[in-house]
């Protein structure tokens, strides 16, 4: 599904991924980790296409198509969701606003009509039930004055909506307490297909807990420098990132 | 306009010129230009009025004569050469129409153009519609409806031949032919506007709407808008405007007086989209406007206005809240792109007890346009007990643009409350990138954040208004985001 060879990307003239290759296939959750300005989600914001990061070198291919020559918006139209960090705030907009304009966006793009009101009602409602969100939150301004786990749990609820292909999980556990980390997690495993894929990037292995990935990257210096399975994050967890870096020297 | 789709919204957002840019070539009847007391007499001659109206006129010009075109709003533009504007065009008509179907077909083309499904608008949005093209009305509809009521809804030309004892009582109470440059110039000249007076105890059954539209080239429209609500009544009355592309700059003084009298409730709202000039700062009309209403005893007003159009826009609906817990509002988006400049705002005076005022204004500007709000929150001496709640949120696009907040507060009461809250925001890279991200491309993605940001004043827009109120946002925020 998506194929990263060589990537080397700059924000401000300053490297930050020098040469990254990874491969993800449907059906399979990743898990990217790494220490602090490791570049994990300068990764992240490249694949969805943010403007200040310049792709310098190399490829990413989203089900053969090469997304660097798509607009953010067009990538999302090939099924990329990108989860924030710190999803920002717009005033004025509720959730149910935002997220139907980002459906029907999306179907315009593709030719087709409207979502009817009557199914994306009912498709409001499944997806909420899902993450356990009140009906309440749904009329409220984007982002503005939530709580860091309802911000979180909002980009999961989006993601539901919009059913992506791949998904891509950025810090999603920080700032969660232990239960709504449970029932983000929970609403991510719910969504997991052998159509689609997950990324999970995170700094520690906590979430990874309840999202067991198939595959555990480290990234360091913007190179993946190792890959395993599920337990080289409790080996990470236990020993620290420094044992990586020494492991390289 | 009620089954609106995002395609037609779409669809709307590809148009790049101004979708009312044509010009519809109607047989006028106009003057030659310029302006002397022997004008304003063959103004007044051609529409038959009484003796006392033509003194009135005159008196205007005589005082408009002696008046300075004011400097002190936050505007820049070439001043109109008063000498060189025709002050009367009138569309060639047959005397007295009976029906739509004696209605030049030419303008029944133009009123299509613009939306305006008469038949349609009868039936489906329950509004009268008295469309006032080029300074006179050529149609009034639902009149028999209103009639029954005891409601007048009318041409002023003919409500002051129908209605003399009325328009002689009010007109020019609230705002007094010497209340400044351009209200007494339209004092002098108007050509034509709407009457309204709503009985006793009567709720106006229906919004009452007109659509003005500026259409000769070179000639000025000065309409003047009386609406009088006796004890106890409510009208809500809607105000919207296109104009067709010109290329010379055309100016327009209106002037509206409301009279709230006790308890009485008056809800006007507008929305304004006229030709803004072009990308470089070319045409466009000159909007300088006065409004003003007065609330009597426990009455209320309400101004609601959504601004996109118009080169210069010089415009401060007010409220004079003398009666005993009379309420004044003010609801405003103002929006300015490329060389648009707008001084708007709007005067609180307090003058009875305890009387309240609210303020909500949303300025939004891009391209190298200005955007300044101007307002006065007055209490006077007697005003015991006076509230008032201010809000001014400016948003910025681009970094081209400037926003200006000009409040005054004037208090003469120690028992006033008064609060002002502004804030100043700029739509960033990550909202639109987040925008994106979820499928939303730019442009759409800027007409969901402006509209989110200009909600508190949407929501106080009749319905079918409010629809028509965030296309127009859409389509004047075009291409603000290279």
């Amino acid at each position: 599904m998506l194929k990263i060879e060589n990537l080397e990307a700059e924000i401000d003239g300053k490297a930050i991924l020098k040469g990254l290759n990874i491969e993800v296939n449907a059906g399979e959750v990743h898990a990217i980790m790494g220490p602090n300005g490791a570049g994990k989600s300068t990764l992240a914001n490249v694949i969805a296409g943010k403007e200040e990061y310049e792709v310098t070198g190399g490829n990413i291919e989203l089900n053969g198509e090469d997304l660097n020559e798509l607009a953010p918006e067009e990538r999302a139209h090939n099924g990329v969701f990108l989860s924030f960090q710190y999803p920002v705030e717009i005033p004025g907009v509720s959730v149910t606003n935002f997220i139907k304009t980002a459906i029907n966006e999306t179907r315009k793009a593709k030719g087709l009509e409207d979502m009817p009101a009557k199914d994306m009602l009912k498709m409001i409602r499944e997806k909420s039930e899902l993450l356990e969100i009140d009906r309440k939150f749904l009329g409220r301004s984007l982002n503005e004055g939530f709580s860091g786990g309802e911000k979180k749990r909002n980009e999961i609820f989006q993601m539901a909506m919009l059913e992506p292909k791949l998904a891509i999980l950025d810090e999603t556990d920080s700032g969660l307490d232990i239960d709504a980390l449970r029932i983000v997690a929970n609403g991510v495993n719910k969504l997991k297909s052998k159509d689609n894929a997950v990324i999970v990037i995170t700094h520690y292995q906590r979430l990874l807990d309840y999202i067991v990935p198939d595959f555990v990257h480290v990234l360091h210096d913007g190179k993946i420098v190792k890959t395993g399975d599920a337990s080289l994050a409790l080996e990470l967890e236990a020993k620290g990132y420094d044992w990586i870096k020494q492991e390289l020297v | 306009m009620s089954k609106y789709t995002e395609e037609q919204l779409e669809e709307e957002l590809k148009t790049q010129e101004y979708k009312y840019g044509f010009y519809t070539d109607i047989e006028s009847d106009t003057f030659p230009v310029g302006l002397n007391e022997d004008v304003v007499r063959a103004i007044s001659k051609k529409k038959n009025e009484p003796e006392w109206m033509t003194e009135w006129r005159l008196e205007a010009f005589r005082v408009w004569e002696q008046m300075e075109e004011p400097e002190w709003a936050n505007v820049h533009y070439e001043k109109p050469k008063f000498q060189d504007i025709a002050y009367y065009s009138a569309p060639k008509q047959k005397p007295k129409l009976n029906s739509l179907d004696e209605v030049d077909p030419d303008l029944l083309e133009t009123f299509k153009k613009l939306g305006i499904s008469i038949d349609e608008q009868k039936k489906l949005a329950n509004v009268a519609v008295d469309i006032v093209m080029d300074s006179v009305s050529v149609a009034t509809t639902f009149k028999k409806t209103l009639g029954e009521k005891g409601i007048i809804f009318m041409p002023i030309s003919e409500a002051i031949q129908e209605h003399p004892e009325l328009v002689k009582k009010y007109l020019g109470t609230v705002v007094p032919t010497k209340d400044n440059f351009y209200a007494a110039l339209n004092s002098a000249v108007f050509s034509d506007g709407s009457f309204c007076y709503i009985p006793k105890g009567v709720k106006c059954p229906m919004e009452l709407s007109t659509y003005f539209r500026i259409n000769e080239g070179g000639t000025g429209q000065f309409e003047r808008t009386l609406v009088v609500a006796d004890k106890g009544s409510y009208v809500s009355y809607l105000e919207g405007c296109t104009a067709p592309m010109r290329d010379e700059n055309q100016l327009h003084a209106a002037v509206v007086e409301l009279i709230a009298l006790d308890d009485a409730e008056i809800k006007y709202s507008t929305v304004q989209n006229w030709y803004p000039g072009n990308k470089e700062g070319k045409g466009g009309v000159y909007n300088f406007v006065t409004k003003r209403g007065l609330c009597e005893n426990n009455a209320k007003i309400s101004w609601t206005q959504v601004e996109t159009g118009s080169a210069v826009t010089w415009k401060y609906p007010s409220c004079i809240l003398k009666g005993n817990n009379s309420v004044g509002e003010f609801y405003s988006i103002a929006v300015t792109n490329n060389f648009q400049q707008a001084d708007t705002g709007t005067k609180m005076i307090h003058l009875g007890k305890n009387t309240k005022s609210t303020i909500i204004s949303k300025g939004i500007s891009a391209g190298k346009s200005q955007n300044s709000y101007r307002g006065l929150v007055q209490i006077n001496s007697r005003a015991e007990n006076a509230r008032n709640f201010s809000q001014c949120d400016s948003l910025l696009m681009g970094n081209e643009c400037g926003a200006h907040t000009f409040p005054y507060i004037e208090t003469k009461n120690k028992s006033a409350q008064i609060e002002h809250e502004a804030t100043t925001s700029k739509i960033g890279e990550d909202q639109l990138f987040y925008c994106n991200q979820r499928g939303i491309d730019t442009e759409k993605a800027i007409a969901l954040i402006v509209n989110g940001f200009s909600k508190e004043v949407l929501n106080k827009l009749p319905m079918e208004f409010a629809v028509e109120a965030q296309k127009l946002l859409e389509i004047s925020l075009e291409g603000s985001v290279g």
